[in-house]
């Protein structure tokens, strides 16, 4: 035996063993969320589930972080060329699952495949066109200065164009989008992200095992392969969790925090959330809400300290305006108003010492604890002699009731999608627009032209000192005139197995890194 | 007997078109399935113009007929969600729910019978008051209040079987996936199936004492007693014979309220079965699905009464079910 056959040998067997011990000791992370993504495709419904799966599958330009600022992913630098122009270099030597290479050219494929989705246009509504300068950078064309460039650059997830491009077996196009029905895009992924999706069953189960030429080699994940479960039943979900028959949960119901929390061998994990819940004065059904300092009684007369004490359990942050801390457009100023005598004497300047009667509606399984809210606000407003006729319903039915603004004071809760104060007062309290979609769910038909003028110059004020003083003005004319009712941000909870560090990779945002979760 | 399955046919065409033309008239009040296939900031303009494609701004009749005409070729609609044939999610999902209703099944005929004879054989002895008692609280409680205590009870304190799910299946033909051949799929089903049986067995213990006791008192149980037959064999012999046919009466009607109550099992339990599908079908306003779904319900509603028949025909040959006209 020669040398190198040798060697050779030696080589083969240490593989064996390393591939032996590799087996041995994969890390496998059993996880439940309460619903699966409904599609593969990361273009087909802007969701939670849809993005949960793109930081699994694919990686986006650039990521929030905990603190939410900007980390760089597959963009690893970018400069403003001018106004409008932000170029972006993309990092090099990234692999698609398919061995593919990513270049521009599948950031170009990726942007104009956005803007053709119905759910994702409207975040792309103000770029015009991404130009592939050379293989490695990019430059994004907005139509005029826009302050969000980053925020939507998250939204971008590089896709494989090679893969998705071309015919399938029956000849539909493989890059076909498609809401409803079957497509190659919602069956089959390639992506640059951590796993690759080898085993799925809608509703059942989806298998995503570690992609083996991930190029970011420095992140710290150590999983292996991670198994979603959708449990849809909140006590079954933490059931599965206690009984170690998963890791990792999310969401963890308000009634079973503690449970989670005291409980041996697991780990319970929050974090003040970003979606807002609140009602909204109809003005146009309601003479009464017209007038500001019946508004105003309303905000004071709910003890929404007591809804997130009593009712929430805790698991809110109680909220005075609509943008979260951290957000450029929270003042701190903005304190949640509750004053019982205060609103008697609003209601009597108001000349509605005696009360009056108003409907309500809110969805019954669409926010925690929502139609649990509605009865304590109803019974809160009772106290000024409001009397509610409260209808609560599943969201299936509430959704078609709120476009139709069926009553005087409807429920809502809202998350930006752009991680930005502005979302919150276009879709909110914008003055409804049917052209633009400005005010799309202003059920309460507030109008301020002021606070609508505040938002258009935030719009394309690139300092962002600037931008959050014009910002901080608008949530101030709100509070003043209390263009809606605050209630409280939703929180998020995780619950987690003892060793599965998952207080490293979850945020605010509910997009847990599983690349980067280590297990002991 | 020809005549008779041909008539029970056109009865089960007859019910599968109620049931389509009820199903389709209060989809309406479902709920709108546009809200659940897009993003919250996705204009009306857009989800009006997906109304269009998806067909749901045309008239009932109009949509009625396109459905029926495409009911007439197999074909009963594609799912929202799960972007396949109403029907072959059905049959995927079906095989989990027919074996949870299986164990069910063995679990309630194998309790219900000896339990029924003893209680009715020794009624005031200690054993059958606890039996009794505990029927009481058997249909008294919840599904799924049963369900979640047991789960808490034997997969969380005691760490005996797992939570949910089906665990390690093994594929038969087609879509069957089973769970009765490996050790972690009968770990699987044991506590879905106990839930499950937990709401109709009391019905059946009860059920099956009192016939037999009626039996009991009848004429020929005395002869035969005082002719000296040995007692088991008067009892599971000769009075269980005739206690069975109000058994299979309620039994085959109660096998179609068993499909109902998978639906509140399989959530609980998150077996993929399709009550659990049907379930989320309507939190989506998956129409297409739940309209299938409900024929196929029905469907199975008549097939299991037809069997019953027969059956019954079997048990008691005096009755004649040619001439029943049923």
């Amino acid at each position: 035996m020669n040398m190198f056959m040798r060697v050779g040998a030696a080589c083969a067997l240490s593989l064996s063993m390393t591939l032996a011990a590799f087996g041995a000791n994969a890390t496998t992370v059993k996880v439940a969320y309460d619903a699966d993504p409904v599609s593969l495709d990361p273009h087909e419904q802007l969701s939670g589930g849809t993005l949960q799966l793109s930081h699994m599958v694919f990686d986006p330009l650039v990521r929030w972080t905990q603190d939410l600022q900007f980390e760089a992913r597959l963009a690893t630098s970018w400069e403003q060329v001018d106004d409008t122009t932000t170029r972006f270099h993309l990092r090099e030597g990234v692999k698609f699952h398919s061995g593919n290479e990513m270049t521009a050219a599948d950031v170009v494929w990726t942007f104009n495949r956005l803007k053709a989705s119905p759910d994702f246009k409207g975040i792309f509504n103000l770029f015009t066109a991404m130009n592939a300068v050379d293989d490695y950078t990019v430059d994004l064309v907005a139509s005029e200065p826009y302050p969000l460039v980053l925020h939507t650059a998250t939204y971008i997830f590089p896709m494989d164009s090679q893969f998705y491009t071309g015919m399938t077996d029956d000849g539909k196009d493989k890059s076909e989008l498609v809401k409803h029905g079957d497509s190659f895009a919602s069956r089959n992924v390639s992506g640059t992200g951590p796993f690759v999706v080898s085993e799925r069953e809608q509703g059942v189960r989806v298998v995503f095992d570690r992609f083996a030429d991930y190029w970011d080699t420095a992140s710290p994940g150590n999983v292996d392969q991670v198994i979603l479960t959708p449990i849809k039943e909140d006590p079954t979900r933490v059931a599965a969790l206690l009984s170690g028959d998963v890791d990792f949960i999310a969401p963890v119901p308000p009634t079973d925090l503690q449970r989670v929390d005291n409980n041996n061998g697991t780990n319970l994990i929050t974090m003040p959330g970003t979606r807002i819940i609140t009602f909204q004065m109809n003005q146009d059904r309601n003479p009464a809400f017209k007038d500001a300092r019946v508004r105003k009684a309303i905000d004071y007369a709910v003890n929404n300290a007591g809804i997130v004490d009593r009712i929430m359990r805790g698991f809110g942050t109680v909220a005075g305006q609509a943008s979260p801390a951290g957000y450029l457009g929270y003042d701190e100023s903005l304190a949640p108003r509750f004053d019982l005598d205060m609103a008697m004497s609003l209601m009597k300047d108001a000349g509605y010492e005696d009360g009056f009667s108003m409907t309500m509606m809110a969805p019954n399984n669409r926010y925690v604890n929502d139609d649990k809210i509605a009865q304590a606000v109803a019974s809160m407003l009772a106290k000024i002699n409001i009397k509610v006729d409260l209808q609560t319903m599943p969201k299936a039915q509430y959704w078609p009731k709120f476009d139709e603004r069926a009553a005087d004071m409807m429920m809502i809760g809202w998350h930006s999608d752009t991680e930005d104060s502005a979302n919150f007062h276009q879709f909110l309290s914008h003055c409804f627009d049917a052209d633009t979609g400005n005010g799309q769910y202003n059920s309460g038909a507030y109008c301020n032209a002021e606070a609508d003028a505040l938002m258009a110059a935030s719009n394309t004020e690139t300092d962002p000192a600037k931008r959050a003083e014009l910002l901080q003005n608008l949530e101030g004319i709100l509070y003043d005139e209390a263009a809606f009712i605050p209630l409280h941000w939703q929180n998020l909870a995780w619950g987690a197995r003892d060793g599965v560090h998952v207080e490293k990779i979850v945020n605010a945002l509910n997009f847990p890194y599983f690349g980067d979760l280590v297990v002991d | 007997m020809f005549a008779y399955l041909v008539k029970r046919a056109f009865q089960a065409i007859a019910v599968m078109f109620v049931i389509s033309v009820v199903s389709f008239a209060i989809q309406d009040n479902l709920g709108d399935p546009l809200r659940e296939l897009v993003g919250q900031s996705v204009s009306e303009e857009v989800r009006e113009q997906l109304r269009e494609e998806l067909g749901l701004n045309d008239s009932f009749i109009t949509q009625y007929l396109r459905f029926a005409w495409k009911a007439l070729h197999g074909d009963l609609g594609t799912s929202y969600f799960f972007k396949e044939p109403a029907l072959t999610v059905i049959f995927k999902k079906l095989p989990a729910t027919l074996e949870l209703v299986f164990g069910a099944t063995v679990i309630i005929i194998g309790l219900s019978v000896p339990l029924g004879v003893y209680t009715a054989i020794k009624p005031n002895g200690l054993f059958s008051r606890i039996v009794m008692g505990l029927s009481i609280v058997g249909i008294s409680v919840p599904v799924f209040l049963t369900a979640i205590a047991m789960i808490y009870l034997f997969s969380v304190e005691l760490q005996w079987l797992p939570s949910f799910g089906r665990g390690d299946v093994v594929p038969i033909f087609g879509h069957w996936d089973t769970n009765f051949l490996t050790v972690d799929g009968w770990q699987h089903i044991l506590l879905p199936s106990i839930a499950l049986a937990s709401i109709m067995l009391p019905l059946f213990v009860r059920l099956i004492r009192a016939e037999m006791m009626e039996t009991l008192q009848s004429e020929y149980v005395k002869y035969a007693t005082a002719k000296g037959v040995r007692p088991m064999r008067i009892y599971f012999v000769h009075a269980l014979k005739n206690t069975l046919l109000p058994v299979i009466t309620v039994g085959g009607v109660q096998i179609g309220t068993m499909v109902a109550y998978t639906i509140l099992t399989e959530t609980v339990f998150q077996w993929p079965g399709m009550g659990f599908m049907f379930l989320e079908a309507v939190n989506r306003v998956d129409t297409p699905l739940i309209v299938a779904y409900l024929i196929v319900v029905g469907f199975i509603f008549v097939v299991t009464n037809t069997i019953v028949d027969l059956i019954y025909g079997l048990v008691n040959p005096t009755i004649n079910i040619a001439r029943m006209g049923a």
